[in-house]
């Protein structure tokens, strides 16, 4: 059943999306239906998947790089309080100015290529992975420490051995989320300015009114995305299995 | 104001109970004593006016097991935080410590494969494993059941044997099955009584009618304590 359930819902998608085609009489220049985006997906199978490869390569180095840079800052702002009144502030800045507004920028300043879609996905995911780190590594169990602390462990083992590895599921929600909100980055880097990429293909597509490869585009990255998904969050699963967690069961 | 001019001596080798009311300050003397708590003036020093800090072990009433670790990687815990060698010698050690609390066959299991009597054992072989000459323990077998605790306390009173321990409780069977000493803490600021102390050597047995007659004279002490002002 559990294998079953994701193609019953795509099944009932797809026909509640024709029901839109045949209900609205839209034209297929506003609203194509199933049919042509499949025939399309079909047709333009290796373009497309060129296309999906490179956002695909600038999401994995912006969650590398973004992840790298979180957990770092999280750390930092952990060991050094005085740390926190400085950081924190540029934190909250760089999530509360919309990479939307920032994309010009970083296009101008790191080209067309793929340097400005990974800054634009490193910086949409930074913050999530920052807080949600620093979160868990302020949240351990004092009892823990306590403990450590009569067992003679310096500040750093204590870190080491008791703080960081009880911050990685407090972690693994923050990968999750980055995981999720990525591609946000790297598409809208590549509408901005680009030579390549789904986002690109879409701009391109929209600009010759070829909608049904605009939507066989989204399909493929509406696929990798939730693939990506569900990678992150096998890895992550199998990574801590020590970890309390019945969303396995819930879900 | 917890505690004012209060002097509690420990028998050096020998197991001291510490018995009392909720809240009237076992488990902050015995943090204190840990060094733990902050702001409090008073010295902790041995016979030789030595200070104690760095010979202390701690256990408490949760088992504070890492969940990330195996069972035998939590015995290794206070070595690992010290940065020394976890494998080889020390990790035979803790291996022997782990047969003696009967989980030999559980040293590569998580703790939470582990049923509670299991876990504070394990942590027991984590207190015993780092060497200290006192051990402070703070009612470390009140979340088990009954048959489980009678058991576990027997373990304990056989490989505690010869530490100095001041053991946090408030279970008078228990502080008459595992202590030499036995005191009631009462009052604000808190005062300790005159040590009642039981015949013979722990663990008792509670079927002892002479360990009848001291809960009697304890349960009566503990009643007087609650109305201590």
């Amino acid at each position: 059943m559990s294998l079953l359930r994701p193609v019953i819902i795509l099944l009932v998608l797809v026909g509640l999306w024709q029901a839109v085609v045949w209900i609205s009489g839209a034209p297929a220049y506003i609203l194509p239906g199933p049919a042509r985006v499949a025939l399309m997906l079909a047709t333009r199978w290796p373009e497309l998947l060129e296309h999906a490869t490179l956002t695909l390569a600038e999401i994995l180095l912006g969650l590398a790089l973004g992840t790298l840079l979180g957990m770092a800052s999280a750390l930092v702002i952990a060991w050094f309080r005085p740390a926190r009144h400085w950081l924190m502030p540029v934190l909250v800045v760089s999530q509360a100015i919309p990479v939307f507004a920032l994309a010009p920028i970083l296009v101008l300043w790191l080209g067309y290529g793929m340097a400005s879609k990974v800054a634009m996905a490193t910086l949409i995911i930074y913050f999530p992975v920052t807080a949600a780190f620093f979160d868990g590594l302020r949240r351990t169990e004092p009892a823990w420490l306590d403990l450590a602390r009569t067992m003679g462990g310096s500040r750093l083992s204590i870190l080491r051995h008791i703080r960081i590895p009880a911050a990685l599921p407090a972690l693994t929600s923050g990968l999750r989320v980055a995981t999720a909100v990525a591609p946000i980055g790297a598409v809208v880097g590549e509408w901005v300015g680009s030579s390549g990429g789904l986002g690109y293909l879409m701009l391109q597509a929209n600009a010759r009114m070829q909608i049904d490869l605009m939507f066989a585009a989204l399909f493929v990255l509406g696929v990798f995305a939730v693939g990506l998904y569900y990678a992150v969050d096998w890895a992550l699963r199998r990574a801590l299995p020590w970890q309390a967690d019945d969303s396995g069961r819930a879900d | 104001m917890l505690f004012e001019e209060l002097d509690l001596e420990l028998p050096g080798g020998l197991t001291t109970c510490l018995l009392g009311p909720s809240g009237v300050g076992k488990t902050s003397l015995l943090r204190l004593i840990a060094g733990l708590a902050h702001g409090a003036k008073g010295s902790v020093a041995d016979h030789r006016a030595t200070p104690i800090a760095g010979r202390i072990a701690y256990m408490a009433q949760q088992d504070l097991l890492l969940p990330w670790c195996s069972v035998l990687d939590n015995v290794l815990l206070g070595a690992r935080l010290r940065g020394e060698a976890t494998t080889g010698a020390l990790e035979a050690r803790a291996r022997e410590l782990l047969a003696r609390v009967r989980l030999a066959n559980s040293a590569l299991a998580r703790p939470a494969q582990l049923s509670g009597g299991m876990r504070q054992r394990a942590a027991l072989a984590r207190t015993l494993m780092e060497q200290r000459p006192i051990v402070l323990m703070d009612e470390p077998f009140s979340a088990l059941d009954a048959i489980t605790r009678y058991e576990i306390q027997a373990l304990a009173a056989r490989l505690l044997a010869g530490r100095t321990v001041l053991l946090v409780t408030h279970d008078p069977l228990e502080a008459l099955r595992l202590g030499h000493r036995v005191h009631v803490m009462a009052g604000r600021p808190a005062r300790l009584d005159a040590a009642l102390e039981p015949p013979g050597e722990p663990p008792r047995d509670p079927a002892d009618p002479a360990l009848l007659t001291h809960q009697a004279e304890l349960l009566k002490r503990l009643a007087q304590a609650r109305e201590a002002p």
